[in-house]
């Protein structure tokens, strides 16, 4: 199985992007609908999924333009949510960090929630993988949907205001998350960080910023490390 | 918002942005972390994806942020068959046709 040929681990990794498209096309397509509802022009909200490229922060950023926020609480907030993402790189950088710079550079600009989560999946399952491997996998997984997320924000301008509430397409992106969330729970620390991220993020939710969110994440990854260690301990006892 | 405006939060979002997914592969690539530090990464996922969740499951916004039973109930429906299968595409397709059937039969909208 080692000796596979390299090409295909782009396609395995091409395979398990793909059902991601179920979700990115409705979100994108939901953000050039609600985008253009705000006033920015085609152009405009072309430019903003191509060169932030990270939904969640894209609408974040969005509902606080509508409200007339200050221009630094919009910046604040919309980077504050892509935070999480410095943890992606820090996690990916173990596994993908002896890659040259400019692959290096290019993962770092497709490396949204999606990519992250089947690549870190696969590493951590595989860990005998070659770097070549590796990186081979992780744009396999980015091939189906980063470009589509461009192309159904065009899509999204073009239909406006013709989608059908009954759509729901708001909840594409929870159903994404939760769908990618359940399989991780392998462990009891697992669980119980997943708890804790849940409980601290609706109680301080009220925080400006989207600073509860930050903090939930924080404690629930030193908790999970914590119970981890415990249970080392108690397993060698 | 005058286009000027709009143009500065794309460019500064987008470099920021950048720079947040450029951090830790562009200065530290290459060099091995520590054994405490990588303990900790192991829960970066499960630490943040639940949490930016689930506000969005209990308060949906499409109901001005109130408990809805449709969405709920295909939260729930796709977190169980994502548990029980740990297969992503099933668990989509399975909350996506919950989420449609309540609403078909709450008549929702």
């Amino acid at each position: 199985m080692t000796d596979a040929p390299q090409k295909s681990y782009y396609w395995i990794g091409f395979r398990e992007g793909l059902p991601f498209l179920l979700v990115v096309v409705p979100f994108g397509l939901l953000f050039g609908v609600v985008a253009t509802e705000a006033g920015f022009t085609g152009v405009q909200t072309m430019a903003f999924s191509s060169v932030v490229f990270a939904g969640a922060a894209q609408f974040a950023a969005l509902h606080l333009m509508a409200e007339d926020a200050p221009f630094l609480i919009i910046v604040a907030t919309a980077l504050a949510v892509n935070l999480r993402m410095a943890m992606y790189s820090a996690s990916l950088s173990v596994w993908l960090g002896k890659a040259p710079l400019w692959k290096r550079a290019l993962i770092a600009y497709v490396n949204v929630d999606q990519s992250y989560a089947v690549s870190i999946n696969r590493f951590e399952d595989e860990p005998h993988l070659t770097l070549s491997q590796r990186i081979r996998f992780f744009f396999g997984a980015v091939t189906p949907v980063c470009p589509m997320w461009i192309v159904a924000t065009g899509l999204g301008i073009w239909l406006g205001d013709t989608i059908p509430d009954w759509m729901a397409l708001d909840f594409a992106v929870p159903i994404c998350f939760l769908a990618i969330i359940a399989p991780m729970m392998r462990t009891l620390a697992h669980m119980i960080a997943a708890v804790i991220s849940i409980v601290l993020a609706l109680v301080l939710s009220g925080l400006p910023y989207n600073l509860g969110l930050l903090v939930a994440a924080v404690v629930a990854m030193i908790v999970g490390a914590q119970v981890e260690v415990m249970m080392n301990r108690r397993a060698t006892t | 918002m005058s286009a000027g405006y709009i143009w500065t939060i794309i460019i500064v979002l987008g470099i920021g942005t950048y720079l947040i997914r450029f951090s830790f592969l562009g200065l530290i690539g290459g060099k091995d972390l520590p054994e405490w530090a990588l303990r900790h990464l192991r829960y970066t996922a499960v630490a943040v994806l639940p949490g930016l969740v689930a506000p969005l499951v209990l308060w949906p916004a499409a109901n001005g942020g109130e408990v809805e039973p449709a969405r709920l109930s295909a939260a729930l429906v796709t977190f169980a068959v994502g548990l029980l299968t740990r297969n992503v595409i099933a668990a989509i397709t399975l909350g996506g046709a919950t989420l449609f059937g309540m609403i078909w039969l709450l008549g929702a909208y």
